[in-house]
């Protein structure tokens, strides 16, 4: 294989053991790993379980800064080349715990990263949540989302967790090649450290007096 | 270096009792933690500025002018004055009126602010926090420097020929800190003007306050004001002392466990873990402090929250008076033998260091410096 490693981060808001959104998200990397190593790029998968995180979610958002552990996770999103994200519905929604990761986020985390949605539910009549849920919050984090998400309901797995008909794992493969090639025409992701590279003095001063951006 | 306090002037009820000061007793609480700060030997007392319930002080320079009449040498500061909402000609006259009845013994820490309503309440719009904090500063730091200023932004009313009345005390400008809890941009503000940086170390782990204080030094030095580690660093703290560490978190927990800004959230062990937050004996207190120079480097002030979360005046008072009589004695000695002699204590009016040479007969602890708050380029343009 040649050329850097890629990263692709997987954010799983699955909550039960074993869970069919993780499940989802292990058969999404591994078939974008596959496409990705087709096209000779070698990757590396972390998998974000926000369940483990969901205490020091929660602490973060009322004290404002992140767990240790958290912190990991948020530095491996903020590196990542790609993000694989997958949630449960749950009231014609993604869950909370989901949403909770993405609110804690710094602003311009995501921006531009090639993202994947994902969900899981009980029948295939919440599958538009993906479209009219999930893809506006990633649309205002300025992520860059690839058309085809995938949804998958109960009845799309098989007694043995496997796919009973062709369609997941036909939309599984279609949605994992776009967000392969996202990430293949794109140079290799470095995340800005602020605090490392800070803007000079005299270009912050220049920048007086304009919004930054509409809320 | 300075050792003191600092007061958010939140009105909470007490979680013990579920009793509630009045705003007009938390005032007085407020200045009578500032005499005491004096009584025990400490340095500095500073005031937040909010402009919401359940906050009472909106007015900084009536309450520490108040408290100046009843001191004579305690250093008066705030934590944080809004130079966002705030109009920057109110600021320069207001402090420049308080450090002439102060004789001096005045600085300011500037602050964003982060209550969303305050800016609309003032007439401002928060996504312009960080242009509003360098636009508004640029003009104070301008009106204390020059006897006439004509001057126009894109933020405010434009100027012209316009001095700010009073001159500062004997021309020099209150020192500056700039203070931030995650904003690179007024850690790199701090650097340009070569004032002081305070990093309220409560709400955030040390490595992130070490990396913001690194950045400023490193900027500090990039600017040309000297080398990094001769840098001006403040530091909060948040401590809670009984003989036995066991009593003194027994005692503090119902006050971390309701505090507005804690409650609910981590367990007071895992936030102590996680954050500067020492709440034991009197000698954890000191380790713990004496440990923020491995990480920020030689520092200049060191402040500590004093009455808060609903805590009675009583215990405030005896926290007040550990801290002056076994805490800050040994930090003073112990900061003292560490530090090298290049490295300068915080800049104080030039009355304020011939008082205390006077007074201590100590020349080497006392800074006779001038501001050195002149940027490099000038902000004069």
């Amino acid at each position: 294989m040649t050329g850097p490693t890629r990263s692709i981060v997987v954010v799983t808001a699955g909550l039960g053991q074993p869970s069919s959104t993780r499940l989802l998200a292990d058969r999404l990397a591994a078939a974008t790993e596959r496409h990705l190593g087709d096209a000779g790029i070698p990757t590396r998968i972390e998998v974000i379980e926000l369940r483990d995180h969901a205490q020091e979610l929660v602490n973060h958002l009322l004290t404002g800064f992140p767990g240790p552990n958290l912190q990991t996770a948020i530095d491996a999103v903020v590196g990542a080349d790609a993000l694989i994200a997958v949630t449960p519905i749950f009231n014609a929604s993604f869950s909370g715990l989901f949403k909770l990761f993405f609110d804690v986020l710094q602003r311009d985390t995501l921006a531009g990263t090639p993202t994947l949605l994902a969900a899981t539910g009980g029948t295939a009549r919440h599958s538009l949540a993906l479209e009219h849920a999930l893809r506006p919050l990633f649309a205002y984090l300025d992520a860059a989302t690839v058309p085809t998400a995938v949804y998958a309901a109960a009845e799309d797995w098989g007694a043995t967790g496997v796919a009973a008909d062709g369609s997941l794992v036909e939309r599984i493969d279609r949605a994992t090649r776009e967000l392969a090639t996202a990430v293949a025409v794109r140079p290799p992701h470095v995340a800005r450290v602020a605090l490392e590279d800070p803007v000079p003095f005299e270009q912050l001063l220049g920048r007086q007096g304009t919004t930054t951006r509409d809320s | 270096m300075q050792f003191g306090v600092f007061t958010v002037g939140d009105v909470t009820p007490d979680p013990t009792t579920g009793l509630a000061v009045s705003e007009e007793e938390r005032i007085r609480i407020m200045v009578q933690v500032a005499l005491k700060a004096e009584e025990v030997g400490l340095d500095v007392f500073a005031t937040g500025e909010h402009h919401n319930p359940p906050f009472v002080p909106s007015s900084p320079t009536t309450l520490l002018g108040y408290i100046a009449a009843r001191t004579d040498r305690l250093l008066l500061s705030t934590a944080t004055t809004l130079i966002t909402t705030n109009d920057p000609v109110k600021i320069a006259e207001d402090y420049a009126m308080l450090q002439h009845l102060a004789g001096g013994r005045i600085d300011l820490m500037m602050g964003r602010g982060n209550t969303g309503p305050v800016y609309p309440w003032f007439g401002q719009d928060i996504r312009n926090g960080i242009p509003l904090a360098y636009e508004h500063y640029a003009l104070l730091h301008r009106l204390w420097r020059e006897d006439v200023v004509d001057w126009e932004g894109k933020l405010r009313t434009p100027l012209t020929g316009f001095t700010s009345t009073p001159r500062p005390l004997d021309g020099v400008p209150p020192f500056v800190w700039h203070g931030s809890i995650r904003s690179p941009e007024i850690a790199e503000q701090a650097a340009y003007y070569g004032g002081g940086f305070f990093h309220n170390n409560i709400f955030w782990p040390p490595d992130h306050v070490k990396r913001m204080v690194e950045l400023y030094r490193r900027r500090w030095e990039h600017y040309g004001h000297g080398p990094a580690d001769t840098a001006i660093v403040g530091l909060g703290g948040h401590v809670f002392m009984r003989k036995n560490s066991q009593d003194a978190i027994r005692e503090f927990r119902p006050y971390f466990d309701h505090a507005p800004v804690y409650g609910g959230g981590p367990s007071l062990e895992d936030y102590m873990a996680q954050t500067p937050m020492t709440i034991g004996s009197p000698q954890q207190v000191i380790d713990r402090t004496l440990g923020f120079r491995e990480f920020v480097g030689d520092y200049q002030r060191q402040l500590f929250i004093a009455d808060h979360a609903g805590l009675p005046l009583k215990t405030v008072l005896e926290q007040m008076d550990i801290l002056g009589a076994e805490v800050v004695p040994v930090l003073r000695k112990e900061f003292a033998s560490l530090k090298p002699a290049h490295v300068p204590e915080a800049p104080v009016h030039p009355r304020v260091a011939a008082t205390r040479t006077a007074r201590d007969g100590d020349p080497v602890a006392v800074a006779a410096t001038l501001p050195i708050g002149d940027p490099v380029g000038s902000a004069s343009a």
